[in-house]
Formats: structure tokens, C-alpha cells, sequence
């Protein structure tokens, strides 16, 4: 039998060809997918406009659209659609900012780093990538955080809010599962009242109601208050998932831990949050992506995240009408980020020695 | 001195009464074995000579201390007394050594080096030395025993539990486990021991302890329990697991 002949038959004998109704199934949606995909490569690649002359006004795009892409507008905003509204020439901190926050998530990866010095890394960079946005100290020039924006807002955002919502979050898990009625209520009553309420709800009181409840004078940071508050409900959230890797913890652990004379705390730490993290996992990455998303919402308080800053590009007058591409573009780098923490997340799962 | 001290402990789950007036006095470096059906409440009993369980009347008391409602009085107990579990109930994100060194350090406060050193001597006791930087689940259910003992023993205790500690091994491991008890009580410590295995009872122990629907039916020491039972209920329990025995030898044969 010659290969062709061999690759006919695994042709004829796959599920999708497996009778009449499926056949032309797949000879439909197969039609369809290859079309779709030929008008986006068309329009994508082969009719694209890459980049336009310095100074140049949009015309030339203007005059391909509908047959073609216009990537020049990301090529010519990248800038801003990375730093936001940051001043120009000190967007070499924005651009340091992203880095230590990449520097972070790859750390984060390395086992050997597993102890300590983890948690000092994840303490030490997100101070630090603030105090570079933040200026006003070692000669660079304060930047009030109204400018901050952009790709380094996001991963402030979401890695901030996760980091501090952990331990909150731990708290919130094994309070819930307390003896005493009181902390229990409280734990209780905390969770399924933020999980209950949007979180632009929360970026609103935070932006809008917190300063009415605040005496005169005292004025805090409107950026500090939306992250305060993706805080508080990323810790509700990653609460209800450690709850489940807790009930996941044999009984016979406790009473092992107990045998040996470890106490509530030691016991905790030791032998029942580790074990409940590990097969929490999966559902913690969920909930990471979820907000790493969700922290874009942050545009209704006026605060431009990447999404944000990709939103104010396509109102400039000059680039009116080109949402497509640079909303594709922001999806990508939103979904390069996501699909690198899932894929992450899958090795960890199928590790053995965690 | 009694060093456990058990007086008419009375237990329910609910509404069964698992624990009927159990009265039991053990003596210090005595090896007690406990049998008898499932569900008599054997383990329930050893299980509350270190706290797991709770009791609704009665008094225990252990090396000296009473156990009360009192957490820390209970934690005082369990400090010293070692419980080998019928699942091993090791920690399985630590590794052998990990899962010995761990009370020593964090209850005894012990330097790491230190209980490194007396987890080592404890795993060359149990002849499993070269497993100490694996993890639980790479181990064989035998080996894991025996790690689960050495755990228990690294925090020297003066009392060790076992319950069932060999049910869950497959026929092949048995030995092993039972060959390092013997060794243990050969060393004098005060040992309880709920079982099936019969041979290692009529071996080791000083008195043999048999249950029934949550009583103590019979107390005897090893001769006399194989060879002239008491009670009609205990010689029914010998006759059914002896047969049992002789018949899977038999077809084992």
C-alpha cells in the first residue's frame, strides 16, 4: 500500500468521517474555517499596511480599509498603548516597571527559589516597579499616578491585588472553617457579601463614595483605592477556592499532625495549607486570569490600563475606526500572558514532588 | 505507677454506644494487644487515649496527665505517645526524612541538624536508611509503615499506639512491619496494639485485650486467651479468625 493510499484510509476511518451526516459536516465547517481564515490572512498579512511614513496622516489606511489591516497604528501608538499617558521621555520606567514584573513571573517559576526568597522577590519587585513609576526619589522626577497607565497598570494591578489578597484570602479560608461562631460569621458574611456585588461596584465606592466618608483634607490616592479594592474582592474569591483545597485534605492528615503533637497553627501551616495549595492550583490560575482580565475594568473609574490606553488610541481623531486592530493587538498580549500562566499551571499539576 | 489509666470510659457516636464502661490499667513497659470484631471499638478506644476521640464520661489518665476538654492538656499527652495509623497517614508533600523531622522541630524545637541525625537512626532502625530523601508515594505500603513508625518515634515517645497497622499492607509486607514491632517491643516501651495478627500477639504481648460491641469481654494473657478462653464470645471470635487463617493457608497450599 502506498503512503497515500495509507493516509486515505486513517482518512475515511476518522470520527469526522465516520458516516454520511458527519462527512458533510466536516466538508462544511472545513469550507467555512478555510475561508475564514484566507480573508484574514488576506486581509491580515497580504493587504496589511505595516507601518506609514513619519508624519504621515492616516489616508493610506483609510483608503485599504475593508480589503486590509492597518498594524500601523500599532506600530505608531505602541508607546502609548504600552505606557499610557506617562511622560515621553520617561517612559524607560514603565518599560523597567513591565520588566520587573516579567522578571517576577518568571522567578516565580524556578523551584529552586521556592522558599523565602520567593516571597522576598515578590515583596521587593512590585516596591519596587512602584517606586519607579512613582519617581521623586534618587533624582527621577515624580509622576503622579493619574499618568501611570498601560501595560505596567495592569500587571500592577492584577500581580498586587493577588499578592496581597493571598494571605487576606488564607485568613478569610480558615476562618471559615473556624470553631468560634463569631469569626466564622464574620468570615462567612465577608465573602458571600463581595462575591454578591460587581466589582465595578466596588471600583465605584472606592473611587466615588470612599472620599465622602473620609474627614477633609485627608486625601488617598484614587489608583490605591481601586487597587484596595480589587484587594478585597480578589481575596473573596481566592477564599471560596482555598475552601475547596482544605475539604480536599484527608482527615487522617489533621489526626497524623495532631499524633505527633503538632497544635492548630503548625498543623495548618505545615501539613493542611500546603497540601489544600497544591490541589487548589488549577483553580487559583483560573481565578488569576480571570482578574488579571477583570482588572481592566478599571477604565470606569478613569484609569488607563492597557485596555484603557488601547481605548483612548482609536478616539484620537486621527486613528477613529481602526478599533479592530488594536483591540485584536490588546487581546493578543492578554492572551499571550493567560495562556502562558495556564500552560504553566498544567506542569504544576503534573508534578509529582510539589 | 499506672501510665495509661482508663476508668469506665463511656463513648456515643450519636445514639450507639460505642464505649461501654471501659476500664483498662496499663502497666509501664507492658505490650497490650486489642481484638476483636470490627466495629467492637478497639480502635475507637486507643484513639482516645490520645485525644482524637472525645469521651461523654469516664476519666483517662496518661503518663501522669489527665486528659480533659483542654487542648493543651491534650497536646501535652500526645507529645508523648506515638500513634502508627492503619493508612500510614504520612505527609505526602514531605519527604521521608521531612515527614520524621518535623515534630522534633517544630514541637521540640530541636535544631534541624539534630533531628536530622535522630530521624537517621530511627529510618536505620526501621532498615529503611536510603528512603529518606523520597517522597511517600514512591514508597511501598511496607515502607511506608515503617517510615510512619519512625516518625512516631522520633518524638521518643514513652507510649506507642498502633492501630491496625498492618490491615492495609498486602501479605508480602506484613512481615516486615511485624518484625520491626517486635523489635520495639523488644526495647520496652509501653505498647497498645489493635490487631488481627494473631502470631505477633501470642509473641509479643503481656495481655491480650478482647472487645465486643464496644466492652471489654475478656483480658487474659497470651496462653491462657489461645489456650483457654473465658468467654464463649471469645472463643467464637478465635474459632472463626484461626479457621479463617488456616483455611487460606490451605489454599495457599
Amino acid at each position: 500500500m502506498t503512503a497515500l493510499a495509507r493516509l486515505a484510509t486513517l482518512f475515511r476511518r476518522a470520527p469526522m468521517f465516520r458516516d454520511r451526516s458527519n462527512a458533510i459536516a466536516t466538508a462544511l465547517l472545513g469550507i467555512a474555517i478555510a475561508y475564514a481564515g484566507f480573508r484574514f490572512v488576506e486581509w491580515g498579512i497580504v493587504n496589511a499596511i505595516w507601518s506609514l511614513p513619519q508624519e504621515a496622516g492616516s489616508q493610506a489606511c483609510r483608503a485599504t480599509r475593508g480589503q486590509g489591516a492597518c498594524w500601523a497604528v500599532i506600530a505608531e501608538r505602541f508607546r502609548f498603548i504600552v505606557c499610557g499617558a506617562y511622560p515621553f521621555d520617561q517612559q524607560w520606567r514603565p518599560a523597567c516597571a513591565c520588566l520587573l514584573f516579567l522578571v517576577l513571573y518568571v522567578a516565580s517559576t524556578i523551584r529552586t527559589l521556592w522558599n523565602w526568597r520567593l516571597l522576598a522577590l515578590w515583596i521587593a519587585l512590585p516596591a519596587a516597579a512602584v517606586t519607579l513609576l512613582r519617581g521623586g526619589l534618587f533624582g527621577i522626577s515624580y509622576v503622579p499616578s493619574e499618568f501611570w497607565g498601560g501595560l505596567p497598570l495592569t500587571f500592577l494591578l492584577s500581580t498586587v491585588g493577588f499578592a496581597a489578597a493571598f494571605p487576606f484570602a488564607v485568613a478569610l479560608a480558615l476562618g471559615r472553617r473556624a470553631e468560634l461562631p463569631a469569626v466564622k460569621g464574620v468570615c462567612i458574611a465577608y465573602i458571600e457579601l463581595v462575591r454578591g456585588i460587581p466589582l465595578v461596584t466596588f471600583l465605584f465606592m472606592a473611587s466615588v463614595m470612599f472620599p465622602l466618608f473620609v474627614p477633609q483634607g485627608v486625601t488617598i490616592d484614587k489608583l490605591l483605592r481601586a487597587q484596595i479594592a480589587i484587594v478585597l474582592v480578589i481575596a473573596a474569591y481566592v477564599a471560596e477556592v482555598l475552601r475547596g483545597g482544605l475539604q480536599a485534605v484527608p482527615k487522617a492528615q489533621y489526626e497524623a499532625a495532631a499524633s505527633i503533637g503538632l497544635s492548630y497553627w503548625p498543623s495548618t501551616m505545615l501539613i493542611v495549607l500546603p497540601q489544600a495549595l497544591r490541589v487548589s492550583i488549577p483553580a487559583l490560575v483560573n481565578t488569576f486570569i480571570a482578574f488579571f482580565k477583570d482588572t481592566s475594568l478599571v477604565i470606569a473609574i478613569g484609569l488607563f490600563d492597557l485596555l484603557g490606553a488601547a481605548k483612548a488610541v482609536i478616539v484620537d481623531a486621527k486613528w477613529v475606526g481602526f478599533g479592530v486592530e488594536v483591540y485584536l493587538f490588546t487581546a493578543l498580549v492578554y492572551f499571550v500572558f493567560c495562556y502562558g500562566v495556564s500552560q504553566y499551571s498544567r506542569t504544576l499539576e503534573i508534578s509529582k514532588t510539589l | 505507677m499506672l501510665h495509661v489509666d482508663m476508668q469506665s470510659v463511656n463513648k456515643w457516636f450519636d445514639d450507639l454506644h460505642v464505649l461501654r464502661d471501659i476500664t483498662l490499667e496499663v502497666e509501664r513497659g507492658e505490650r497490650i494487644v486489642i481484638c476483636g470484631p470490627s466495629g467492637s471499638g478497639k480502635s475507637t478506644l486507643i484513639r482516645c487515649i490520645n485525644g482524637l476521640e472525645s469521651f461523654e464520661s469516664g476519666r483517662i489518665v496518661v503518663d501522669g496527665i489527665e486528659l480533659t476538654d483542654d487542648i493543651k492538656q491534650i497536646e501535652h499527652v500526645r507529645r508523648g505517645v506515638g500513634m502508627v495509623f492503619q493508612g500510614f497517614n504520612l505527609f505526602p508533600h514531605l519527604t521521608v526524612l521531612e515527614n520524621c523531622t518535623l515534630a522534633p522541630i517544630w514541637v521540640k524545637k530541636m535544631p534541624r541538624e539534630a533531628a536530622n541525625d535522630v530521624a537517621m537512626d530511627y529510618l536505620r532502625r526501621v532498615r529503611i536508611p536510603e528512603q529518606a530523601n523520597r517522597f511517600p508515594g514512591q514508597l511501598s505500603g511496607g515502607q511506608q509503615q515503617r517510615a510512619a513508625i519512625a516518625r512516631a518515634l522520633c518524638m521518643n515517645p514513652r507510649i506507642i499506639l498502633f492501630d491496625e497497622p498492618t490491615s492495609a499492607l498486602d501479605p508480602e509486607m506484613i512481615t516486615e512491619v511485624l518484625d520491626t514491632m517486635i523489635h520495639l517491643a523488644e526495647a520496652g516501651m509501653t505498647m497498645i496494639c489493635v490487631t488481627h495478627e494473631m502470631g505477633f500477639a501470642r509473641q509479643v504481648a503481656n495481655r491480650i485485650v478482647f472487645m465486643d460491641a464496644g466492652q471489654i469481654v475478656e483480658v487474659n494473657e497470651p496462653r491462657a486467651f489461645f489456650g483457654a478462653p473465658r468467654h464463649p464470645r471469645t472463643r467464637a471470635f478465635l474459632g472463626q479468625i484461626l479457621d479463617g487463617r488456616s483455611a487460606r493457608a490451605a489454599v495457599g497450599r
